[in-house]
């Protein structure tokens, strides 16, 4: 199974990747080959089997509505590229892809 | 005559759950902290954190979604009451773990209903149509992202406290027809979800959020008829802004319409464009296009368990349900004879101001008359005062003792007695004592010769009278009443309709 390079730009650019032409066929290569091994399970024989929704067979797990502590603050954005105040800064985004 | 078009709109709200925590983790769900304040490693997506499912926060949703007559994860192939959350991945800085934990194919409900009076006077008369639910799922929230309104391209910056927070999506199916029946359909949501404590519902503060679907179906000669695309409007921050933006688009997509003569501007054959709801300028305004249909690669989160709702789970929830609105102005209409815009008041304002009301009508043994005098004197007084039905100090059984030692007072007598009682702590007797308001003993033979007077008084409006003008009775009856504090208002009527048959 083989991944062309236009599939593996549209990956990179959900994942907000910026690759270069050469990065773009190694990245088909190593894609393409995770890919085959996976598709080892086509193998199987399913025949009978139904599908799974999850793979645990653990339900309804679920905690009380308790609060815990917060991280302080300066934790918080110990890990943010850049801070403005108390806030996350990021470059300017205008496109609105989330909800 | 036949309709230029008809508007078909399906909404999709989104309400904030009210839990003291988080969805999945442990930290505080609340507006207006300071920034950045409410986080941890769950809600901030660091590496090797787990989620686990707030109780509470689906208990409010399960309720939120019997209450909207949906069923529980109701799924072919999938044990009943089976459901699952999914990953929903995008990037965006509001979503830190650049993916959204939501329901994709299992919802936990689905196909319901919601009841709501489309009568074209909704005051007189209860026109009552389905609006049906497509699913009611539960997910996380995302951030708030500021931007730098400034234009010089300054960054954008992040307050991950929302991140987290436990969403209701509900989604509607394409049933409602005009901008009123949408901001109906949404008055009916908020005050069922309000009086179910499963949100505050606050347009204001974001709980609650609403994007409408729209496009217009215009008759054919041929009897079949054209389907504009699909425009789904954001941005709407106000009931009064889903109506305009509503009405504004359908006019919108219906010039377009006629504009377009290759047969193009057709649903199906355009991509669903967004639009944004401009309310200063009050249009909407095209949102730049993207290349593709969005690509959120949903797969099943292996970090929460599916969750298996029973049938006990279900009664229960539905037990502490209580009336729904719905229900409650059927039986405000059938227990007191209220007429269905009296019952409708009254079940708009809550829970509290129905249970006055029915302790007061028990007391009276007068439903009618309690909603008639609540609407005339206590509503004001509550909203003179800025207070709510709990707070007011005249308690149900003190307000009926007034009404039944009132009941032969004018309108402007019981106002000012009520009044005084509200700024005295008085009771009704007191208050009577120390204003001197009271309903006055009376002969009839005397009374009978003021209004006979009064009569004679007044030509004009005895000609006016006799020309068919009713109010020109009661203009006579005011004058009498005026002249003669106390007297009963009902006598008064009488002896002036005698008096007018007789001149
Ligand atoms: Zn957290």
């Amino acid at each position: 199974m083989s991944l062309t390079l236009d599939q593996v730009r549209k990956v990179a650019q959900l994942a907000r990747l910026e690759l270069a032409e050469d990065d773009l066929a190694r990245m088909q290569h190593q894609l393409s080959a995770i890919l085959d091994y996976v598709a080892q399970l086509q193998q199987l024989d399913t025949e009978g089997v139904e599908p799974l929704a999850h793979p645990l067979p653990v339900q309804n797990v679920f905690r009380d509505d308790e609060l815990a502590p917060s991280l302080p603050v300066d934790e918080a954005l110990k890990n943010a590229p850049a801070r403005s105040g108390d806030y996350f800064a990021v470059p300017a985004v205008f496109d609105t892809t989330g909800e | 005559m036949a309709e230029t078009y008809k508007i078909v709109i399906g909404l999709e709200v989104h309400v904030q759950l009210l839990t003291k925590t988080k969805l999945f983790c442990g930290c505080r769900n609340k507006f207006g902290l300071p920034p950045n304040s409410a986080t941890c490693p769950v809600c901030l997506g660091l590496p090797g954190s787990l989620p686990v499912m707030n109780r509470e926060a689906f208990r409010l949703a399960l309720k939120a979604a019997l209450a909207l007559n949906c069923r529980i994860a109701s799924h072919p192939g999938h044990p009943p009451g089976f459901t699952k959350w999914d990953r929903k991945n995008y990037y965006y800085p509001d979503l830190p773990k650049n993916y959204q934990i939501s329901q994709y194919d299992l919802p936990f409900s689905h196909d319901g209903w919601l009841e709501i009076n489309v009568a074209r006077d909704p005051k007189k008369e209860f026109t009552p149509k389905r609006i049906g639910i497509i699913r009611a799922h539960l997910e996380e929230d995302a951030g708030k992202n500021t931007h730098d309104e400034s234009g010089r391209g300054g960054d954008t910056r992040v307050d991950l406290n929302r991140t987290g927070t436990p969403l209701l999506e509900i989604v509607s199916h394409p049933d409602l027809n005009t901008p009123e029946e949408a901001i109906t359909y949404l008055e009916e949501v908020r005050l069922m979800l309000r009086e179910l404590g499963v949100s505050d519902c606050e347009m204001q503060e974001g709980s609650l959020r609403c994007d409408a679907n729209v496009n217009i179906h215009v008759p054919q000669p041929d009897g079949t008829h054209h389907e504009t695309p699909l425009v789904e409007i954001k941005n709407l921050n106000s009931f009064r802004a889903v109506g305009r933006a509503i009405k504004y688009e359908a006019e919108r997509q219906y010039e377009e319409f006629r504009k377009d003569t290759r047969g193009e501007y057709r649903f199906g054959k355009w991509l669903k464009e967004t639009r944004g709801w401009d309310d200063t300028r009050g249009q909407t305004e095209g949102q730049r296009h993207k290349e593709e249909a969005a690509d959120y690669r949903y797969f099943p989160d292996p970090d929460l368990v599916p969750v298996v709702v029973s049938q006990e789970q279900i009664a229960a929830v539905k037990a502490e349900m209580g009336e729904l609105p719905q229900q409650q102005r059927s039986r405000l209409v059938g227990q007191y004879g209220l007429t269905a815009y009296d019952a409708g008041v009254l079940t708009a304002k809550g829970r509290r101001t129905v249970a006055y009301f029915e302790a007061v009508a028990a007391a009276v043994g007068d439903g009618k008359t309690a909603a008639n005098r609540m609407s005339d004197l206590i509503f004001p007084a509550l909203s003179d005062r800025r207070e709510e039905i709990d707070a007011f100090p005249v308690p149900p059984a003190g307000f009926a003792d007034f009404l039944k030692k009132t009941g032969p007072l004018s309108k402007q007598d019981r106002v000012h007695l009520l009044g005084h009682m509200l700024d005295h702590g008085a009771d009704v007797d007191r208050a009577m004592e120390a204003t001197g308001i009271k309903p006055q003993t009376f002969d009839e033979g005397t009374l009978r010769a003021k209004v006979a007077e009064a009569v004679a008084a007044n030509p004009k409006a005895v000609a006016d009278f006799k020309k068919g003008k009713d109010a020109a009775k009661m203009s006579i009856v005011g004058a009498v009443m005026k002249a003669n504090r106390g007297v009963p208002n009902d006598v008064v009527r009488r002896l002036v309709d005698e008096e007018l048959a007789k001149a």
